[in-house]
């Protein structure tokens, strides 16, 4: 889960590390509760990179202008994104500006530190310019790891160090990190949490509006689901076979407008939670494609029949294998279009996809 | 011979008592899996298909298990895996999850630090047909044979796996490294092992996006592996930024998109295939085996 920046810099804020003054607003009258000397800075609280790029910080002298970027941050899409929240921060002096993070590293499968004596720019742009030191999960972050960053780096490197072991985070970056009159500032937060460790953590937002609707609403109901851009809704059983489907799809030209993984499951109640889900992304056409090893397909296909008796389905074309299949093909004749293979799926979708 | 699984193990089973465990105890006996106890804290004295249970994997050492598999929910793992490695047990395969990654990790460097295997978490397991099962795979999918399989995923392995049983292809040992960003075994070890078997002719890898495991087992198959290698790689049309079901898949920073690996891995002298299918079709029209 990406943390919006005002939420991670709370949590820089709860571990000691300096952050500007600020002022979080969503209505634009809170603008003028604003007790702060200007010049301000506005950013556009969004989850996606490259904001400031995109327009989405906005410097303001005066309250005309102040209240002129509101509209403008609020009413701009960045990158598909819209702004729900404005931070308004007082401007920093910078003096020099670092670039530092924590990482989850998969390859070495430690934590990685990356540090930079030039901050501000994408970290992609500048790797020659970066410090790579790993730690080990096992030992943590020990003082020599330390003694390779310039000295003011130090303490806000173990702090930041702190947060992201104890927060489970995935990467923890301060990237301006700004030296302003002998102090050290974070600038921005990029905070990613795991995931899977949300349930030890009560205490982080809630907020998860990377998600669309229809998302938020498969993750209640603890569905694996991501909505794609084509017209044909995929469902398959395990992530890697939702994944080949899709990309069997593209091979005959169709586009997967949905990725969900119904997992393991052979529970019908699920698969009318499945289709529910798809049916409301409005898809021209469903493509069930089940491998079973131990998902009986006849109960598969049960919950298939019920959902299409009570509810307006398009077009579903299945192939269903494994324990049973013999018997849910039958049961589904007058139900769907059934085909054998995976090619041969993927092509008929494609074809009425088209 | 197979690779890390073979007819010696003798396999405690953690989280015995729940559905899964239950489930899948009974069906690793079916395939010939000698299970000699299983664990559940509070539960010792309980018989699950013929196997004793256990209050903690100490006690169960008097049965003198060799490896465990773990059906532990995900906030337990860390506990369950750390006290396998604690009792002395060499091979654990974690099946659960939605483990916290920094548990994984942790995990992970402690089995390194016990000299011991770790295969998952959040995977499938590993099965040696004819001879041993420690996972969830389907049985009757397999087939003994020559063929040696490692892969990220779970039902796309089926998938390719009973494909090649239906070309008459069978296998040596198929393991299911899984698909979180963290694992404890690698592309690379199952490449190392399958080389130096001498039942293993051929080798199948099955990965996906996210981290650069395939382009690191590229790298290692150019330098060190003899043996031809087959590869499908599963989530070429993924976008970009979004987590494709697995905790793993994920193209991140511009990273782990699978052209990226097909390149590398055909550039190492892999065939690669465009459909789960063509595996199979690939390894009998080539006629290595």
């Amino acid at each position: 889960m990406k943390l919006f920046e005002y939420q991670g810099k709370e949590i820089f804020r709860k571990y000691g590390i300096n952050v500007p003054k600020s002022f979080l607003i969503e209505k634009k009258d809170e603008i003028k509760k604003i007790d702060m000397p200007f010049p301000w800075i506005m950013k556009a609280q969004v989850l996606v990179g490259g904001r400031g790029k995109s327009g989405g910080i906005k410097f303001a002298n005066s309250m005309q202008e102040a209240e002129k970027n509101f509209d403008e941050i609020m009413q701009m899409e960045i990158k598909g994104e819209r702004a729900r929240k404005i931070l308004v921060e007082e401007k920093i002096k910078i003096e020099k500006e670092y670039y530092l993070s924590f990482f989850l590293d998969r390859s070495s499968r430690q934590y990685l530190m990356m540090f930079s004596s030039e901050g501000g720019v994408d970290i992609e742009e500048m790797a020659e310019k970066v410090k790579k030191i790993y730690v080990n999960p096992m030992i943590g972050l020990q003082p020599y790891h330390l003694r390779c960053l310039p000295k003011e780096a130090r303490n806000i490197a173990s702090k930041l160090f702190k947060i992201f072991v104890e927060n489970d985070c995935e990467l923890a970056e301060i990237n301006p990190m700004a030296v302003s009159k002998g102090n050290i500032i974070a600038l921005d937060s990029k905070i990613i949490v795991d995931n899977n460790s949300l349930y030890r953590h009560p205490e982080l937002p809630k907020e998860t509006s990377e998600l669309t609707p229809l998302e938020k609403e498969a993750r209640e109901k603890n569905i694996s689901f991501v909505q794609l851009n084509g017209n044909i809704g995929v469902i398959a059983n395990g992530a890697g076979l939702t994944m080949a489907t899709l990309d069997a799809l593209n091979e005959f030209n169709g586009r997967g407008g949905t990725f969900l993984d119904l997992g393991g499951t052979d529970n019908p109640e699920k698969v009318k939670q499945a289709l529910e889900l798809i049916v409301k992304a409005k898809p021209k056409v469903i493509l069930i494609n089940l491998f079973g090893g131990i998902t009986k397909c006849d109960t598969v296909a049960n919950g298939i029949i019920e959902f299409m008796k009570k509810n307006e389905t398009p077009t579903i074309v299945a192939r269903i294998k494994g324990v049973n299949e013999d018997i849910a093909r039958d049961m589904l004749k007058d139900y769907v279009i059934a085909v054998d293979s995976f090619e041969e799926v993927a092509k008929k979708a494609a074809e009425l996809g088209d | 011979m197979a690779i890390w699984v073979d007819k010696n193990i003798r396999l405690l089973v953690q989280g015995i008592t729940g559905h899964q465990g239950q489930f899948h105890t009974k069906a690793m006996k079916e395939f010939g899996t000698k299970i000699v106890a299983g664990v559940t804290p509070g539960k010792e004295g309980m018989v699950v298909h013929g196997v004793p249970v256990y209050n903690s994997v100490e006690d169960a050492m008097e049965m003198e298990p060799n490896a465990s598999i773990i059906f532990v929910p995900a906030p337990f793992a860390k506990d369950a895996v750390i006290e396998a490695l604690d009792a002395g047990i060499k091979t654990i395969v974690v099946i659960t999850e939605n483990i916290p990654f920094h548990d994984a990790m942790q995990f992970v460097h402690y089995g390194i630090y016990k000299k011991a295997r770790i295969i998952g978490p959040n995977c499938p397991g590993i099965a040696s047909p004819g001879k041993s099962k420690i996972g969830i795979f389907p049985n009757q999918i397999f087939k003994e044979g020559r063929i040696g399989i490692a892969s990220r995923s779970g039902t796309l392995t089926y998938e390719i796996v009973a494909s090649l049983t239906s070309f008459g292809l069978g296998q040596s040992t198929c393991i299911g490294l899984g698909g979180d960003p963290i694992t404890g075994s690698t592309f690379i070890d199952a490449l190392k092992e399958f080389e130096e078997d001498n039942e293993t002719d051929a080798i199948v890898l099955i990965g996906e996006i996210g981290g650069t495991a395939e382009e690191d087992a590229a790298e290692y198959i150019e330098r060190h592996i003899s043996k031809p290698v087959y590869a499908y790689i599963a989530g070429r049309t993924a976008p970009p930024g979004r987590r494709m079901g697995h905790a793993g898949a994920i193209i991140m920073g511009g990273k782990g998109d699978a052209k990226s690996k097909m390149e590398a891995l055909k550039k190492a002298g892999a065939k690669i295939a465009k459909f789960p299918i063509d595996i199979a079709r690939l390894i009998r029209d080539d006629k290595v085996i």
